[in-house]
């Protein structure tokens, strides 16, 4: 998928906002702006639906790159045939989301197209924020801590069990909320905030490796995940750190702010299994590798994501 | 099963390993049998490990992906794409396997057939109940491990009174290609682990011929890192004292003689025969067909159709059959990492999740 933007549609629409490829862009005048689409398959499933996936998906974009969510445009492209109560309870979950994370939705469109031509419904969001903080990589040093929010893999799962192909049901539910809670985090030295989405925490951290003079170290056993994706990726033989998220994030901080980040985070209902997980590192690895140790002492280089785990998950 | 996994575990027995090399005095080539074991070593980051302590672990043939030659798979791609009504259900990893009829994922099928990934054999008899007017084939491919539950789908087929179902059966046993491997004299191994799994059904006789005939040792281990290494320590305690045997260092599970009832069930539904490996050729008495009491089940005898074995691969240039025989690492193939990649892979050692090349190129790339 980066392969595709980079080669195809950057070289494109080539201008310099664009270029900076962050989660929504900084335009000029303190605004930030994002777009998105959704999906999913299963419409509904434990933890959330398309509407609130569409809105808290957007709202954390704009979360993440230093931007207060404020504005949202909401468009439907709907299967005929979708049932109303369906529609009803989508635009009902919508409108909480939207509230939950204090964005209004300021305009809107709806296309039907006809049986077989779409998937029952398709959402797409934009977003319009004010910027309050800038991303600052160049600050980084060696000793810098990685945290994340809370254990990570829960939305794949739920999606990947919500489907039926595995024959078995499991209480995990998927994370799906919004980051809005992270916001005031950007006054506190943060370097960098992702939220944990398409390749999982693995991807995200190579890519934030890559544009880093230094390596990152994590530990296997310090990532947080909660039993039933411990117990259901040993089961189907997936990496967790593969698997999505829809209401996670990965933040940097300096090591002098960590423990309090990390406090204000485990103060918070949806930061209460946050932990710090590494750290930049310049005396193992090569500049731009991610390394993990694993939980029995050893030391392997992780990949981004290479093969889609599974399609239509947001 | 933490306890598998503890850190200050894994390191006493690493300290043990190398101390034991040392006492040995010479460089030690072990080959781990099963693909899972490859995963384990890899992916717990027990591979560098090792390696500073002297033991050079060889991943061997256990991938049932890896082996299964290209012409099941392009008699399964024609049926797919050339007959209507006809669903092919197989397991995940089969259906991205490229030949020079695309693979089961590209080909796009005849009219009203599909294809349908199954995580359980018996899925693919609830298909066909639930699709009378289609052929179901079930594509099942596997080791002994497997094999028990591919054979209950078969009497289980006829127990329901299916008539539109059947088996593409690419069935193999694993202590046959060990004997083709060190027959072969291309190798020098100086130890095997065995399979946890596959033990667990076929049990440790089975491997005895490697003791005794080729004086090689060997310990039967489970998929967790420490399991590994016990079965390592294991391997060196028998070269240090010169008596090969068949270990079970996984005595939670595996017994001597195996799992009765599975084997019982085996013996009921397949048939013995010499089979055609990839990159190992053809090899007696390694792989199993239907019985004849079956054969309104074997999809080959319904479909009026016959394999087609060849030595060559249809992509020139893949060299998926020398890593299988051990004789080439995957970052050694000039494929490696870039013709051949997990999203357009060129060979199947870097389909399966217990693919060679795969398991290399996800956690295996070094690190400096």
């Amino acid at each position: 998928m980066r392969d595709f933007i980079s080669r195809h549609i950057v070289p494109n629409f080539d201008n310099s906002i664009l270029r900076e490829l962050l989660d929504a862009s900084h335009l000029p005048g303190g605004l930030a702006f994002t777009t998105d689409s959704y999906v999913v398959d299963p419409i509904f499933f434990p933890g959330g639906d398309i509407g609130s996936l569409s809105v808290n998906g957007t709202v954390n974009d704009l979360v993440v790159s230093g931007a207060r969510p404020e504005f949202i445009s909401l468009a439907l492209i709907i299967e005929e045939g979708l049932a109303w109560d369906d529609l009803e309870r989508i635009l009902a979950s919508i409108s909480r989301a939207a509230a939950e994370a204090g964005v209004h939705i300021v305009t809107g469109d709806t296309k039907v197209v006809r049986r077989g031509q779409a998937d029952k419904i398709y959402i797409n969001t934009s977003g319009v924020g004010r910027i309050i903080a800038r991303p600052n990589l160049e600050a980084v040093v060696p000793g810098d801590n990685l945290i994340v929010t809370g254990p990570v893999g829960e939305h794949s799962l739920a999606i990947l069990i919500a489907r039926g192909d595995f024959g078995f049901e499991a209480s995990v539910k998927s994370d799906c909320a919004p980051l809005t809670f992270l916001l005031p985090l950007w006054q506190r030295e943060v370097r960098w905030m992702r939220d944990i989405t398409r390749g999982g925490l693995a991807t995200i951290l190579c890519e934030l490796a890559e544009k880093l003079p230094y390596s990152i170290l994590i530990e296997e056993k310090k990532i947080p995940l909660s039993p039933p994706v411990q117990a259901v990726s040993e089961f189907l033989g997936i990496d967790p750190l593969y698997l999505a998220c829809e209401g996670r994030a990965a933040i940097l901080a300096p090591a002098s702010r960590s423990e309090e980040i990390l406090a204000y985070l485990q103060a918070h209902p949806l930061g209460r299994e946050a932990a710090i997980i590494g750290q930049i590192e310049d005396r193992i690895g090569r500049a731009g590798e991610l390394l993990l140790r694993t939980k029995t002492g050893g030391l392997r280089l992780l990949e981004p994501l290479t093969t889609e785990l599974l399609p239509r998950i947001c | 099963m933490e306890e598998f996994r503890q850190e200050e575990i894994t390191s006493a027995l690493i300290r043990l390993i190398r101390k034991k090399k040392e006492a040995l005095g010479r460089p030690v080539r072990l080959m781990e049998v099963c693909g899972t074991h490859t995963m384990t070593v890899y992916r717990y980051g027990l591979k560098p490990l090792l390696e500073e302590a002297g033991v050079d672990l060889l991943a061997g043939p256990g991938c049932p992906v890896c082996i299964t030659p290209d012409d099941y798979h392009e008699i399964i791609i024609d049926l797919l794409t050339k007959r209507p009504k006809t669903i092919v259900a197989t397991f995940g990893d089969m259906t991205r396997v490229p030949t020079a009829k695309g693979s089961l994922q590209t080909a796009v099928p005849a009219p009203f057939s599909r294809l349908k990934i199954i995580y359980s054999p018996v899925e693919a008899l609830d298909l066909a109940q639930e699709n009378p007017d289609c052929e179901v084939i079930f594509f099942g491919a596997g080791f002994e491990t497997t094999i028990p539950s591919i054979a209950f789908t078969v009497k289980e087929a006829r127990a329901r009174g299916l008539k539109n179902f059947s088996l593409l059966a690419a069935c193999w046993l694993i202590p046959p290609p060990l004997r083709a491997i060190l027959e072969s004299g291309e190798v020098a191994i100086d130890g095997f682990l065995y399979p946890g799994h596959v033990s667990t059904i076929i049990g440790s006789k089975p491997y005895r011929f490697i003791a005794e005939e080729f004086k090689i040792p060997g310990a039967i281990t489970g998929f967790e890192p420490n399991d590994v290494l016990l079965g390592i320590n294991s391997v060196l305690d028998q070269m240090l004292e010169v008596r090969p045997e068949v270990a079970i260092e996984y005595r939670r599970v595996v017994s001597a003689s195996g799992n009765p009832r599975a084997l019982a069930l085996m013996a009921e539904v397949f048939e013995v025969k010499d089979a055609f490996w990839r990159g190992l050729g053809l090899i007696p008495q390694s792989g199993l067909g239907l019985k004849k009491e079956y054969h309104e089940f074997d999809t080959l005898k319904r479909f009026s159709l016959q394999l087609s074995p060849s030595e060559k691969s249809f992509n020139p240039g893949c060299r998926c059959g020398l890593v299988l025989r051990g004789l080439l690492r995957p970052p050694e193939c000039p494929l490696f990492g870039r013709l051949c990649r997990p999203e357009s892979p060129y060979g199947p050692c870097m389909v399966s999740y217990e693919g060679a090349c795969l398991i290399h190129f996800k956690y295996g790339q070094k690190w400096s």
